[in-house]
């Protein structure tokens, strides 16, 4: 008889043994150092299961009862820059970096002129510059959601995408960063990694789009993006998760805020079979300020999860959460709403809703706000809704000539839209719109 | 071109519309006042089809000569009848412009004519919005959300003038104005008056009926309609009140 336990071993010594053949290229001591203690981690620490409180209400066992291979370094097939252009943004002025498996691909990626010192390109090649030391100093520096999955990804860390704005500096074009995942002939599982350090008043729009070319083979993206803002610093970034209807995805974004900075966060899960979508800010200095959109469509048997979650470590600090569900099917949503409070963190001022709308009686949410609050000049709120369109609602737009099925599309579209007005770049707003309209909208109101 | 007889709903197994009868010709505006909860807006809901209504087998409601309370909501409105809600709701993320288009591409598909493109809607909005003198606002606003009580009354009038119904029922559009709005509503609905287009106008007040001359007046009474007269009935009424009317239909049980 095995129990959990040694199959969790079993499993584990598959990823070690595949670990032990990652290619060593002439990798700087602290980088393998940095692996070596993501795998360590990683042997330590349990799959995440529903007896962890933050995983009780999503179970990944799918997951952590596959043994993932690694994806190869270079895919079974050349690909041109033609196969990757439909993900680019439809804005031509835009930064297009392609990843495919967690490796940078230059020959397919569109490199606009950016500002003098602002970097945008591979990890691997930022070890090799004047910047590694920036790298150094922040690859794996402020791991707050510390699982098996993240330790896995810094364990497996090759590459990745790297984003530097020096001080000051105003990058103006988005700059867009492509995950491209594409398994063998195994369930694979990929590592894509984001840094992106802005210095002290500059400012950027990152987005990193999660995409797959694979038809039928199953896969994991197991995606970990470290953000670090200086003092002042603007920075937009939204994250579109659009797998495969068999791939599963995890995504941890740690954010780290020093003074005055703002992050304007915006989660889009759009697709793929079990998705965690998990965002952790610490707002480290004085009035920062942090505001974390997440949406999500879910129909068939898809799950999603939102973690969001903000700490508040100095005074003045402002937070918004806003989650916006959309649920048909059988499919399932999770969303939790972290807030936790200094004591220090005096006249902090934050808020979090979370709206769903269901459009099947057997969809289902789990929505939960959690609040721990250890100052008392503080303003924090919370709010949830679960629900279906009101019936007085369907009869005016009936009362118009418009059917039921088209309001329902119609209202459906709007709910999410009001969301998709938050998006930093007319691009990326653009795209969700778009991708809104075909899933819901009946056609003749397109 | 509507016929209403014996028309008696309930809701919850309460009996609210006691069997009404009346007609309504082309052209014709036709006023219903009455004391609150008498059943005016359970009567305009019921025309535009609520479901929540339940209607009584002995009723009957012929509209432009079709069975009309076998059409469902949608229908109804295809077949041309307009309701003005006496409170309109709040649609969020949908615009006006985007909702107005699509109720009329509905009604003009029903109607085998084609669909609108959004540019042509777009002039034929800024012409309607201007005819009834709303802020260009309104075009990008979601539906009602955020209105005040005054803006969205004017909002259900600018969708009327979109829509050009035959029969067009006003539940309390004039509730809420100031005497500025109201002078502007009240101009919107005389210039959509047309020998083709009928108004009901259920309403409190003889201010709307001092802009826009009503050809019958009826009043509505715990269910019943107790008295019906001419546009010198309104003012009676504003001058007396319902009292006597009451007093006469306790004298008559
Ligand atoms: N959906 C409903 N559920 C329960 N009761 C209802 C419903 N609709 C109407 N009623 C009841 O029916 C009666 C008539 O209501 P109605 O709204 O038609 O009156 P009204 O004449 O329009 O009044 P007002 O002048 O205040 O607008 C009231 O007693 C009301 O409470
Ligand atoms: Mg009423």
């Amino acid at each position: 008889m095995s129990t959990v336990k040694d199959k969790q071993d079993l499993k584990k010594a598959h990823y070690v043994s595949e670990w032990s053949r990652i290619p060593l290229n002439g990798d700087p001591i602290w980088l393998k150092q940095l692996r070596i203690r993501g795998a360590h981690l990683f042997r330590d620490t349990e799959f995440p299961n529903t007896r962890m409180e933050e995983w009780r209400r999503t179970n990944i066992s799918i997951i952590n009862n596959t043994s993932y291979r690694s994806t190869p370094a270079s895919p079974p097939i050349a690909l041109t820059q033609k196969a990757v252009e439909p993900f680019f943004l439809k804005n031509p002025a835009a930064t297009e970096l392609v990843f495919i498996n967690g490796r940078y691909n230059k020959t397919i990626s569109r490199l606009p002129a950016l500002p003098e010192g602002v970097a945008a390109g591979s990890l691997r090649r930022a070890i090799q510059s004047p910047l590694a030391r920036v790298v150094k100093t922040h690859l794996g520096s402020c791991l707050q959601a510390r699982n098996a999955y993240t330790a896995l990804n810094t364990a497996f860390l090759q590459d990745g995408a790297f984003v530097y704005v020096p001080k000051n500096i105003l990058v103006e074009t988005p700059i867009h960063i492509i995950a491209l995942t594409i398994p063998g002939q195994e369930p694979s599982a990929a590592y894509p990694r984001v840094l992106a350090v802005l210095e002290d008043g500059s400012q950027a729009s990152i987005t990193t789009h999660f995409v797959s070319l694979s038809e039928h083979q199953p896969y994991l993206a197991n995606a970990v993006e470290e953000i670090i803002l200086g003092p002042n610093a603007q920075l937009d970034y939204c994250r579109l998760v659009e797998e495969k209807a068999q791939g599963n995805h995890l995504a941890t974004a740690e954010v780290r805020q020093d003074q005055n900075s703002r992050f304007n966060g915006f989660m889009a899960v759009l697709d793929g079979n079990i998705v965690r979508s998990q965002v952790c800010v610490e707002l480290a200095g004085d009035g920062a300020e942090c505001q974390l959109n997440g949406l999500y469509l879910n129909d068939g048997h898809r799950l999603t999860d939102t973690q969001f979650s903000v700490l508040h470590s100095r005074p003045h600090g402002l937070s918004r959460i806003t989650g916006k569900g959309i649920l048909d099917g059988d499919s399932k949503a999770v969303f939790l709403g972290k807030v936790y409070v200094h004591p220090d963190a005096q006249k902090t001022d934050s808020r979090q809703l979370n709206q769903n709308l269901l459009l099947s009686e057997r969809a289902s949410v789990e929505t939960k706000p959690q609040l721990e609050i250890y100052a008392d000049d503080v303003k924090c709120t919370h709010g949830a809704t679960v629900g279906a369109p009101p019936q007085e609602v369907l009869f005016y737009f009936r009362s118009r000539g418009i059917s039921e099925a088209a309001a329902r599309g119609m209202l459906t579209c709007g709910f999410a839209q009001e969301l998709i007005e938050e998006a930093p770049t007319h691009a990326i707003r653009e795209y969700l719109s778009a991708h809104v309209l075909a899933k819901y909208a009946p056609k003749e109101i397109r | 071109m509507l016929e209403i007889k014996n028309l008696k709903a309930s809701v919850n197994g309460n009996l609210i519309l006691k069997g009404i009868d009346f007609t309504v010709n082309e052209g014709e505006v036709h006023a219903i006042m009455g004391p609150n909860g008498s059943g005016k807006s359970t009567l305009a809901q019921v025309l535009a089809g609520h479901e929540a209504y339940d209607v009584s087998e002995e009723s009957s409601v012929t509209f432009l000569g079709q069975n009309l309370l076998e059409l469902p909501a949608e229908e109804r409105a295809r077949a041309g009848l307009f309701l003005a809600f006496q409170y309109p709701v709040e649609i969020p993320g949908v615009s006006n412009a985007h909702f107005l288009r699509a109720a009329l591409n509905e009604i003009r598909v029903s109607r085998g004519l084609e669909e609108l493109d959004a540019i042509d809607f777009e002039d034929l909005l800024k012409e309607k919005m201007e005819l009834m003198n709303v802020p260009a606002t309104f075009a990008e606003r979601f539906v009602n959300l955020g209105f005040s009580g005054g803006e969205k009354k004017r909002n259900e009038i600018l969708q009327l003038a979109v829509m050009e119904p035959r029969l067009a029922i006003l539940d309390e559009s004039d509730s809420g104005l100031d005497i500025d709005a109201l002078r502007i509503v009240s101009e919107g609905i005389n210039l959509l008056r047309s020998p083709q287009r009928a108004f009901i106008l259920v309403t409190h007040y003889q201010r709307l009926l001092n802009y826009v001359t009503p050809d019958f007046v009826h009043v509505l009474y715990k269910g019943r309609i107790v008295r019906s007269g001419g546009k010198e009935l309104a003012l009676e009424l504003e001058e007396r009140g319902y009292d006597w009317i009451k007093d006469e239909v306790m004298a008559a049980a």
